[in-house]
């Protein structure tokens, strides 16, 4: 599982740095490595791009992992160098933004977009399939997600852009029914696609949603 | 009140339905032609709800404006832009207003259309739809709350019976018979063997079965419905037919094939009507249901 990156476009980041001159790049040494968004090689690149852009970098650090509690720790060796820059430039996902903005009493400007939570399934790809909504149907659809893996999130078949297998929206996609079927027929529980299944529930959870674990925790929500 | 169309159904009669699609703006005159036209000659008029996720005319508007011209609307209406608010709402004002037919669709992806930036919604799906009108009707909304006044519609829903793989698409077909649907439009038939294959898999089903007519009008939109329009398969001699009609000619040829597969499907038996779509061709409905002996 991976928190999947993408660089934003470089105009776009000297939009979000003009009003600073000083600058401290941060990377990730956990996904944002693995997808090359935010690894040492990445961020020493993007040192670069910055001095073009005719600012000062005053240095740069790849954290093991950018989300980790332990990622305010990191940017505290960092400390004067990173004092001394007006914004810190963040090669991490979103959480890794999050936990930098929470911890520097500076602007953090994200450098990735982040896109989704991906499952590697060959070296380099990655797919979403899971849209965390709290009310897993999974165990009646064959392990694959309705919700995720079909474009509109149906829960009841196939809609009528389905051909051939593939989906309306890109004829490279699977259609995610067809596969949920092929694998539910292989398994002899086709009956499981049988009988509506009733709306979704949007609010599981309150959003923005959260959860408390105590110290000796049994793995359910309080 | 049980709708004309209902009754329609009901009787022996080969049923006929045609589709109109609203303004992009508020120019209806040329929408109001077309209902003019089609009136006399077809049982039911459909009204495209965004029809390929492009913005237009609600809808209910379109529903309303067939109503005020004396013909029977039914109402298209996808899960593509509204939540169950907004989709029960639309259902009571439609009913208050004497709107009686709705076809439940799930509704293209918005990515297709021409807000390709827009949120989609499909808060419900085209069952659940369904599932939620026969929920109204029993006087209560879809949060169990008490309606002052309820509801009544003749519901109906789409099939697609080139749809390959066929099984799911019949999974679906039977639960959308189970949450209520009373008739069937299908998807465009072009291959009457294969449309033949499918009704023996549905005619144990007590609902109406409308076969989806559509006109093609020129040799290239032929060949860009075999390809591209899921689930629809135009056989080669018709290709063929199509390539050799003579410039100018493209759309009387198509014509000419929709008045053929209408007449065979009655002549058969082999359902209950037909639903004729024709895309900027709505002129050419009366001809084609004239010569194919309606
Ligand atoms: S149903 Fe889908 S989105 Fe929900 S938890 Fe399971 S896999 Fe994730
Ligand atoms: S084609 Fe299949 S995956 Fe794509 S939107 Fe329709 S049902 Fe979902």
């Amino acid at each position: 599982m991976k928190s999947i990156t993408k660089a934003k476009p470089l105009e776009e980041l000297a939009g979000y740095l003009e009003p600073f001159n000083r600058i401290y790049i941060l990377g990730c040494g956990t996904c944002a490595t693995m997808t090359g968004t935010g690894g040492v090689d990445q961020v020493v690149q993007m040192k670069e791009h910055v001095q073009e852009m005719n600012k000062w970098v005053t240095g740069w650090l790849v954290m093991p992992t950018a989300c980790d509690e332990m990622a305010p720790a990191d940017m505290e060796r960092a400390a004067g160098n990173l004092d001394y820059a007006d914004c810190a430039l963040a090669m991490s996902c979103a959480m890794g933004v999050h936990r930098a903005a929470e911890s520097l009493q500076k602007p953090v400007i994200p450098a990735l977009d982040t896109l989704f939570v991906g499952l590697e399934e060959e070296p380099g790809h990655f797919r979403e399939v899971c849209d965390q909504c709290g009310q897993c149907v999974l165990g009646e659809t064959a392990g694959i997600c309705p919700l995720t893996a079909c474009h509109k999130g149906l829960l009841n078949g196939p809609c009528g852009g389905t051909d051939g297998g593939k989906c309306e929206v890109d004829s490279d996609r699977d259609c995610a029914f067809t596969v949920i079927y092929e694998r539910l027929k292989a398994q002899g529980r086709l009956d499981l696609m049988r009988g509506a299944r009733s709306p979704r529930n949007y609010h599981v959870t309150l959003s923005p949603r959260r959860a408390v674990f105590n110290d000796v925790h049994d793995g359910r929500l309080p | 009140m049980i709708s004309q169309f209902s009754r329609y159904l009901d009787s022996d009669e080969f049923v006929v339905t045609c589709e109109i699609g609203p303004p992009k703006g508020t120019n209806t005159e040329p929408m109001e032609h077309h209902i003019d036209l089609l009136r006399d000659r077809v049982h039911a008029i459909n009204v495209t709800d965004h029809q390929g996720s492009v913005m237009r005319l609600s809808s209910i508007a379109g529903a309303l404006a067939v109503k005020e011209r004396e013909a029977e609307p039914i109402l298209q209406m996808t899960c593509r832009d509204r939540n169950r608010l907004a989709l029960q709402a639309d259902l009571l004002f439609a009913h208050s207003r004497g709107l009686s037919n709705v076809l439940c669709l799930t509704g293209d992806a918005v990515v297709v259309g021409d807000h390709a930036e827009a949120k989609d919604v499909f808060d419900l799906d085209s069952v659940q739809l369904l599932e939620l009108i026969e929920t109204m009707e029993s006087g209560r909304d879809a949060a169990g709350g008490k309606l002052n006044g309820g509801v009544q519609f003749c519901r109906g829903a789409v099939v697609t019976p080139g749809a390959d793989p066929l099984e799911p698409q019949l999974i679906k077909y039977e639960m959308k018979v189970e949450a209520g649907a009373e008739f069937f439009q299908t998807q465009a038939v072009f291959d009457l063997d294969s449309f033949s294959s499918f009704m023996d898999k549905v005619r144990q089903y007590e609902v109406k079965v409308l076969a989806g007519i559509l006109v093609l009008t020129s040799y290239r939109m032929a060949r860009f419905v075999h390809n591209n329009l899921p689930g629809i398969r135009v056989p080669e001699p018709l290709l063929q037919e199509m390539k050799a009609a003579p410039k100018g000619e493209g759309l009387s040829t198509g014509m000419n094939i929709a008045a053929r597969t209408i007449a065979a499907l009655r002549e058969k038996g082999m359902c209950d009507g037909v639903h004729v779509m024709a895309i900027n061709a709505e002129e050419a409905v009366p001809d084609i249901l004239d010569a194919a002996g309606l």
